[in-house]
Parts: C-alpha cells; structure tokens; sequence
C-alpha cells in the first residue's frame, strides 16, 4: 500500500478539502444512514440494552484497572495451551517480531485478516520492506489495497468507494496481484464479491502463514476471538500453518462469560446484525485442527500512555464497533482521511493523540474534530464519554500551546483588563449601543468569518443591560 | 529483548494505574434470555432467525432426515460431499453423492476445495441470534472442513442442541475446543454498507432441524 498517513495536514486543511469532493461526501452519506438506521432497529430488539452497556462499560474499566494481572493470566494461559506469547513496546518492535517469525518459517507472502493493530503499526509496509508480501483479504481492505489507497473506516475501510469505483480498481488491478477479475465485471455488490472470491481462493489454498488482529482475548483460558462476516476470517485462521496474531494489550476480557455482553452488544453496533456471519475462537493449538504454531504478538504502543491518563483511559474500552463513525456530522462531511489515522471519526479523535502524542500538527488537532454534540456517547456499546475525553484533550493541547493558542491567550488576556476595568467596560457598551446602525451584518477575520456567513449577528440593544437596570430597578 | 519489553510494559501499566480508584466487580443487570423458556417458541425463533439471515430451513425427523438430506445435495448440484468422522452412517444412507472421509488422511485445502458439499452435526443452536456453533466435537469435524466446500449442511437435535440467547450457550461451550459460531452464510456488508451474501465461506447454508 503506497497510500500514507505521514505528514497529513492538520485536521481543518484536510477536512476542507474533502467537504468540497461531492463523490465522497454522497458515498459517505449514503452509507452511514443506511446503518445508522438499521443498527437503531437492531440495538431496539433488546429490551436490557442500557444494561448490556453498563455491564460492558464496567467490565472493560475493571480490566483495565488490573490489566497487569489480567495480561499476565492470559500469558500463562495461551502458553499452556501450545502457543507462544511476544511482547512489543511499539510499533517497531512489534513489526521486528513478526517479520522474524515470518522469515523462520521461510515464506515469503502471508495472509492477513482485516486487524486495526496491524495497520496502526504499518506493519504491510515494514514486511514489504523485508522483501514479505502480506495480503489484505477482507474485501473493504482489498479494495483499499488494490487502489493504494487509505483505509477511512474502522468497519469498512473502502466506504469512501461506491460500487463504481471498486468495480473500476478490480478490473484494472487485480490482474497484477494474481488472478484477474472476470471479462465483464458489473458494478453489482454480488458480482464484485464472487470477483474477490475468485481472486483470493488460490492466496488462501497456498498460504502456510496467517496474520490476524483479535477482537477479545479471554484471561483466563487464554481464548482468541475474531468476529467477522466472509469468511475471509476463517481462512486465514484455519487454513495456513502458523499463525500470529498482533493484539493491543487492552484487547483482554477476564473470563470466557464476558463474551455474553459483547457477542451481544458488538454485532449489533457495528454491523447492524443481530450475529455476524462468523466468529472464530481458538485457544493456543489443536492437533489436526488449524495451525500447528500459533504466536500472539502483545501490543502497547502509547496504550499505556493513554492508560495513564485518568479521564482518557476510557478510550481504551473502545472495542472498535465504529457506531460513533457512523453517527457523527463531522465524519460524514470530512470523511475517514482528514484524521491521519487508521482511527478516525469521534474514537480516532481521542484515541490517536493518546497513542501518538499530541506533537505534530494533525494530532493536536484531532480533539477539535468535533461539534461535542454526543451522538457518538449515546451509540457507544461501551459508553465511552468521547465529549468529555475530547475536552480534556482540548485542554492539554491548549496548555502545550500552539500557534492559535498564543492568540487565544493574548484575547483573554485583553479582555480580562477590560472586565478589570469598570470604567471602560461601559464605556464600550454605550458606544457600541450607540454606533449599532452602523454595525456590520458580518464579521471580518479568519473564523468570525466563516461563521457569520451562514448566521446573522445578533441584534446589539439600545443601550447595555447595565443602563436599563440602573433606571428600571433601582 | 523479549524479556525486557514484558517488564517493560507490565511496568508502565503498574505505573500508570498507580493513582487509579478501585474497579467494583462489574454489575450484570442484564437479561439471561429475551425469549421465554418454551421449547416451540425457541425452535420458531431460531428458524425465523437463520432465514432471515439467508439460511435454508428444513424439519424434519429422524427417520425421514436421509432423504431430506439426498434431495437437498441433488438439488444443489452436489456430486462430492466431506464426512467429518463420528457423523451417523445413516445421514448419508439414501444419497449417491461421493463421500470424502476425513479421518486418517486428512483432505488438503485443495481437495476440499474441489468438494461440492459438507454435511455436519453441531454443538448448539442459539435461536436469538439465529446462530449454530461447531466445536469440532462427533460429527462436526475440524474447522477447515465446514470451510472450503461452497454448501454447509448442519443438522441440529431440537431436543438438546437449541437454546434462547448467547447468555445460555456459553456456559455450554469449551472454550478449549477450537469453535466457529455461523450466523448466515458468508457474507459482507463492505460495499456502501449493504449486506451481499456469499463471499469467502459456503455461499450456502441448510440448516436441518430434526424432531422427533
């Protein structure tokens, strides 16, 4: 994959520029009401929803209160059960990891299931790099793949792609990563599918290694779950000979029960379905059953930064549903890219200045990525307070103090004279009661510009508020 | 290296968590099932919810499930069918297909690839979600082979096997065994967020419920 998310503009740039490309902004309109609809009618067939979100939200929290006692259970646990337990403090290391355990086995290609982890760390590239080619095989990522393109979803990381475009990147790619797509290729979902079918069954037949992320990982059995809807899932996690699976250390559950709130309150988030198609759970190796070696890869990453954060650290039960993607009015007019990050939408904006730091432009921009309106709080399966961790965000960008804030600051400080200053204070007032014809409709300036071009200015008074009381009340 | 970086991030988890307030044991005010607890209920739930996911639904009973299951690998086309061992010898008593057994030597992904059809038992049903669960117990098989063939034939027991929510089945699954839950053939929902059936796993899926 060539696309990159190095050196992206900041948040506003970005999300300028995509506002004004109609194609996107209809692909992505279409598709986040389109689910955003359904999974209200999903999440509405469960009377104790409420209670499926609390119970998930304080499980999460109490797994991560003790997550070096959950992490250390799950070590023993997988280790017992035949597989091998990694740790990686970053993405370098992890990468150095995996591209080791790629090299032992003497492959040169691998088959990937869609993994969030995997694409935070870059790690297609760094096994590219390593002469490794890994194979996207989950169709949202293959169309992101073939089109060296951006993933822009949690979920679906091709719904900046209509049916049209896909149908035009697989008939003019495909041919060039393996088999081609078939003569005649229509724009219809069903014919695009079986063409994804048709050019990954041979990648799957021959691959010996299989590369996956997890969405839960059981404490005390050492058990690996993987929801997903193709099969594609199923493939890589059956078929090849060795497995490694790259999971964030905050991925773990205490106990095999757990999964009774989240095998509920995850499908119907995420995909709107009362079940996905198919979940896969595997613990260490079987014999004559799956792979025969089997390494899990645990990764921090900035995880524990965001750990130590003690109103930010929620962001970290996030179990990557993409609800709040799907719901929110900046992500549907800005679209996945303007975050520069494989996390975008309301948890990509308090989860990447977590994991990364706050230093470069578009990181310190991410928790203004927002209206606050809540939407996003009120769809999370987890209940995440996004508003609240994206203030506190605010807050210490704000401290850090970039360019606008010096600005900022020199404003309040200005007023803070003036409100010092009874004696000037109303003097201002009288004169702006008295000038008021002659204010303008619209204010000049970056941003009071912006915002007046599509709202009037309130109406000054005849006279300040201060004045009247004087002669009305006292 | 390897060492160092577990110390090393254990080591920052206990440092991060240093000033954090303890976590209660997490509240469970949720409902063990949305169904009530009747037998025919739960069978009509579980059928409504596998076809509405796209499945194919059959009853029928123990004595005419041979025949149901030869006219259904006739009606696909199958002429090639993977036996998983320890399914009954009787299932497959009326059809012509050619069985492949996968017990000394295991079928490659390629032979299975050239199988038209697969028939198994199951672990359980679960009819809230309309979802049948493998674990790779009698008659079910290794996962692989409920994978690669293009039409799934699972037989679930109404007796036993079908219970109301998810809340139900784990306690009744081991979580040792290597498990595949299926809810509806393959499917994705990865083109402008609209479901399409039948991708990379069997585009179809016939699930027989046997009575008595």
């Amino acid at each position: 994959m060539s696309g990159t998310f190095i050196g992206m503009p900041a948040f506003p740039k970005a999300a300028h520029e995509a506002v004004r490309d109609a194609t996107l902004r209809a692909n992505l309109r279409h598709a986040t009401h389109t689910i955003r609809d359904k999974r209200a009618v999903a999440v509405a067939e469960l009377a104790d929803w409420a209670e499926l979100r609390e119970a998930g939200k304080q499980i999460k929290t109490e797994t991560l209160r003790n997550l070096d006692t959950y992490l250390v259970q799950l070590e023993e646990a997988v280790t017992a059960a035949g597989g091998t337990v990694h740790w990686a403090a970053d993405a370098a290391e992890a990468n150095r990891i995996v591209t080791e355990l790629v090299k032992a086995t003497g492959e040169s290609e691998v088959v990937k299931v869609k993994s969030m982890a995997t694409q935070e760390i870059g790690l297609n590239e760094a096994l590219e790099a390593e002469g490794i080619r890994a194979y996207e095989t989950d169709l949202a990522e293959l169309i992101v793949q073939l089109g060296e393109d951006r993933p822009s979803h949690i979920l679906v990381p091709a719904i900046h792609r209509n049916r049209g475009e896909i149908r035009d990147i697989f008939r003019d790619t495909m041919g060039r990563w393996g088999r081609p797509a078939p003569e005649g290729l229509s724009d219809s979902p069903a014919e695009l599918a079986e063409a994804a079918r048709l050019h990954l069954r041979e990648k799957f037949l021959r691959a010996k290694v299989g590369i996956s992320g997890a969405n839960f990982m059981v404490a005390e059995t050492g058990t690996l779950v993987v929801v997903e809807s193709e099969g594609n899932g199923r493939m890589c996690l059956t078929l090849p000979e060795t497995l490694i699976s790259v999971v964030g250390i905050e991925k773990v559950v205490p106990t095999w029960r757990d999964l009774e709130v989240f095998l509920q309150t995850l499908p119907r988030s995420s995909t709107a379905e009362r079940m996905n198609p198919y979940t896969s759970t595997w613990t260490g190796t079987t014999d004559g059953d799956g792979p025969s070696a089997f390494h899990l890869v645990l990764l921090d990453n900035g995880r524990t930064d965001a750990l130590a954060d003690e109103v930010g650290r929620q962001a970290l039960r996030c179990i990557r549903c993409s609800a709040c993607l799907n719901v929110c009015p900046v992500y549907e007019r800005a679209g996945g890219h303007a975050y520069g990050s494989v996390y975008p939408g309301p948890i990509g904006a308090i989860l990447t200045p977590q994991l990364r730091g706050t230093t470069s432009e578009v990181d310190a921009s991410l928790p203004y990525a927002s209206s606050l309106c809540g939407a996003c709080y009120d769809v999370c399966p987890v209940a995440i307070d996004i508003p609240e961790v994206l203030v506190h965000l605010r807050e210490k960008v704000a401290e850090e103090g970039g360019k606008g804030h010096r600005l900022e600051k020199a404003a309040i400080k200005a007023s803070t004279w003036v409100l010092d200053h009874p004696g000037v204070l109303s003097a201002g007032e009288r004169i702006a009661s008295a000038t008021r014809k002659l204010h303008p409709r619209k204010l000049p300036g970056p941003g009071a510009r912006q915002w007046t071009e599509s709202r009037d200015l309130p109406d000054m008074p005849a006279e300040p508020f201060r004045d009247w009381w004087k002669k009305n009340r006292t | 290296m390897k060492q160092n970086s577990r110390a090393r991030v254990l080591g920052r988890i206990r440092q991060a968590l240093l000033d954090a307030p303890p976590s209660p044991e997490p509240a469970r005010d949720y409902l063990t099932a949305h169904t009530p607890d009747d037998k025919a209920v739960i069978l009509d739930l579980l059928h409504e919810n596998l076809a509405d996911y796209r499945a194919n639904v059959h009853r029928t009973t123990e004595t005419d499930l041979p025949a149901l299951v030869a006219e259904l690998l006739d009606r696909h086309g199958a002429q090639t069918i993977a036996v998983p061992p320890g399914l009954p010898v009787a299932w497959l008593s009326e059809t012509t297909a050619q069985q492949h057994h996968d017990t000394d030597s295991l079928l490659t992904p390629h032979e299975l690839d050239t199988t038209h059809a697969v028939i198994t038992s199951c672990a359980l049903a679960i009819a809230e979600t309309g979802t049948i669960v493998l674990d790779s117990g009698p008659g079910q098989g290794r996962r692989a082979l409920t994978l690669v063939p293009d039409l799934h034939i699972c037989v679930v027991r109404a007796k036993d096997q079908v219970v109301g929510s998810v809340p139900q089945a784990l306690p009744r699954l081991d979580p040792t065994r290597p498990q595949t839950w299926i809810s509806g053939p393959s499917a994705t929902s990865d083109i402008e967020l609209d479901r399409v059936e039948g991708v990379h796993g069997p585009r179809r899926l016939d699930v027989v419920i046997v009575t008595r």
